[in-house]
Formats: C-alpha cells, structure tokens, sequence
C-alpha cells in the first residue's frame, strides 16, 4: 500500500527537496523506516540514538497523532497522508540560567 | 535573509506587548526564494505553556518551578498541521516561527537552541517591560551547535518602495 509522507521544510534538504514521498508500507513505523531508508540523512532528525521516533518529532496519520492510535504500529491504508510535524518550543533563559550567569558576573 | 514588511514586524510585536508577561509564538509563512525567505504572513499561535497539562504530554519541562508559560513557549502540534495544511493549499511554505523573550534580549537561549531545527527562520523579539522593542532572526547551524544571526530585511510596502533597514533591527515603536 502506498502511503504519502508529508516532509516539513527543514527536513525536505535531506528528502531530495521533496514536499512529500510515496512509500509503501503497512504500519506508520514501515512507512518511516521506507522512508530513512531510502533518505538515510533523515534518520538522525527522526530517530533517538536507541532507534525509537525522537519526542520532538510528531507524526500524523491524516488528522490523528499517533501517540494516540497504536504508535508505530498503526496500520496504513491507501492513500493515507502521514505528517511529519517537528515540535516547535523554546523560551528565554530560565531563571536559573540568569542566576547563574549573575552568578559568574558577580564571582568573575 | 528573512524579508518581512514594517505592518508585519509592527503585528508580531503588538502581539508580543500583549501577551506580555507572557512569551508569545507564531508562524511566519511566506516563499522560499533560495536566498531570501519573503515573508507574506504572519500569524500569532497559542502558546501552548498555557494548558501546563496538555503541554506536559508533548513536552514535559524539566523544572515546573523555574520554567512556566513566562520563560517557555510551546506550539500545539495539531495547530501546526492546520497551519502547513492551510499554507500548502494557498501555495505558501512554512518559513519560520517567532517568538517573545519577556525581559530579556532577543538572543536564543540554550533551550532555544535545544528544540531548535534546522533551515527555519526563529524570530525572536525582546519585550521590556511590556514593550516590544528589539528583534533579531537565528538560524540554527547545519549541525545543530549553534544559532546563526539571519539578516532581517524590514521593507514598507505601504510606499512600495522597498525601503530596507537591512540588517538592523525593527524601526522605533
């Protein structure tokens, strides 16, 4: 069964600048192993050091995470849209960040 | 270089003075023209620090005491597949994300650095008291170590004229 990945943009420079890929697969976890198969650079952006999908990284089947189905192993249909969605998070320094920083000022 | 126009840059830090204390986030979609990423939207995003339990199933912070929707900002992943999805219709790429620094500079911090990916313009704005004043763009380096100062190309578009204040920071509020 082929299924769609959608590649976001900072991933399409290691996909071959591609919006999306066809891959066929049976499970959502087939369908990402296609796919860093065929684009091994994608792999480290997806894939922990133990080989489980990083936790900044959501994917969604059609309108579904994952997390909420049967993770890897969901099964695909024809035609389904994989997401790839990177998680987007940061802030200003954290208080004790500041702390620390006044703390070096100080004892400097 | 990021392009944006003076009425956008003016959106993001009405947006940032608003939500002061508070950090805010959203979306600048536009085209990728190689050098130039040209910004022809931007679009403010629930900080999802707001709904710490929803928050915490996608990113769980390392210290609740220290860390909070005042220093964190976090985008609900199921409004980012909306976003791409409504984008991608009207033929417009994701380019980058901005957010506020509450009383602090517009430098990214460690954290910033640590959830950040590659290529996609961060738009960071410092908010004084309120007051949102210095921006500045980061993109991150290929290899992840360290974020790179992105040329901020502020143009009017009211006048047509292409005025850019190129590499400078926003113009006085």
């Amino acid at each position: 069964m082929a299924v769609r990945v959608m590649i976001p943009t900072p991933l399409r420079q290691y996909a071959g600048k591609q919006e999306s890929v066809q891959i066929e697969a049976g499970t959502v976890g087939e369908a990402l192993s296609g796919l860093t198969a065929q684009y091994a650079d994608l792999r480290r952006h997806l894939y922990n050091d133990e080989g489980k999908i990083r936790s900044f990284v959501n994917v969604y089947l059609n309108d579904e995470d994952i997390r909420y189905l049967s993770k890897e192993q969901t099964p695909v249909k024809e035609n389904d849209v994989l997401s790839i969605v990177p998680s987007i998070a940061g802030g200003a320094p954290s208080l004790n960040a500041v702390n620390r920083s006044i703390l070096r000022c100080i004892c400097s | 270089m990021l392009r944006l126009s003076v009425e956008q840059l003016d959106a993001i830090h009405r947006h940032a003075s608003r939500d002061y204390p508070a950090e805010c986030c959203g979306v600048l979609l536009g085209q990728d023209a190689g050098e130039v990423k040209h910004v022809t939207e931007v679009a403010p995003l629930a900080n999802l620090r707001h709904d710490t339990a929803r928050a915490q199933e996608f990113m769980p912070l390392e210290d609740p005491r220290r860390e909070s929707e005042r220093n964190r900002y976090l985008i609900d992943p199921r409004e980012q597949l909306r976003v791409e999805k409504d984008a991608r219709t009207r033929g417009l790429t994701v380019l980058g994300y901005y957010h506020s620094h509450p009383d602090h500079p517009p430098r990214p911090s460690e954290y910033d650095r640590e959830h950040a990916w590659p290529w996609y313009s961060y738009l960071i704005v410092a908010v004084d008291h309120g007051i949102a004043g210095d921006s500045r763009s980061w993109v991150l380096s290929e290899d992840g170590s360290v974020f790179q100062l992105e040329q901020l190309d502020v143009t009017n578009v009211v006048s047509h004229a292409q005025v850019s204040r190129t590499g400078k920071p926003n113009p006085a509020q």
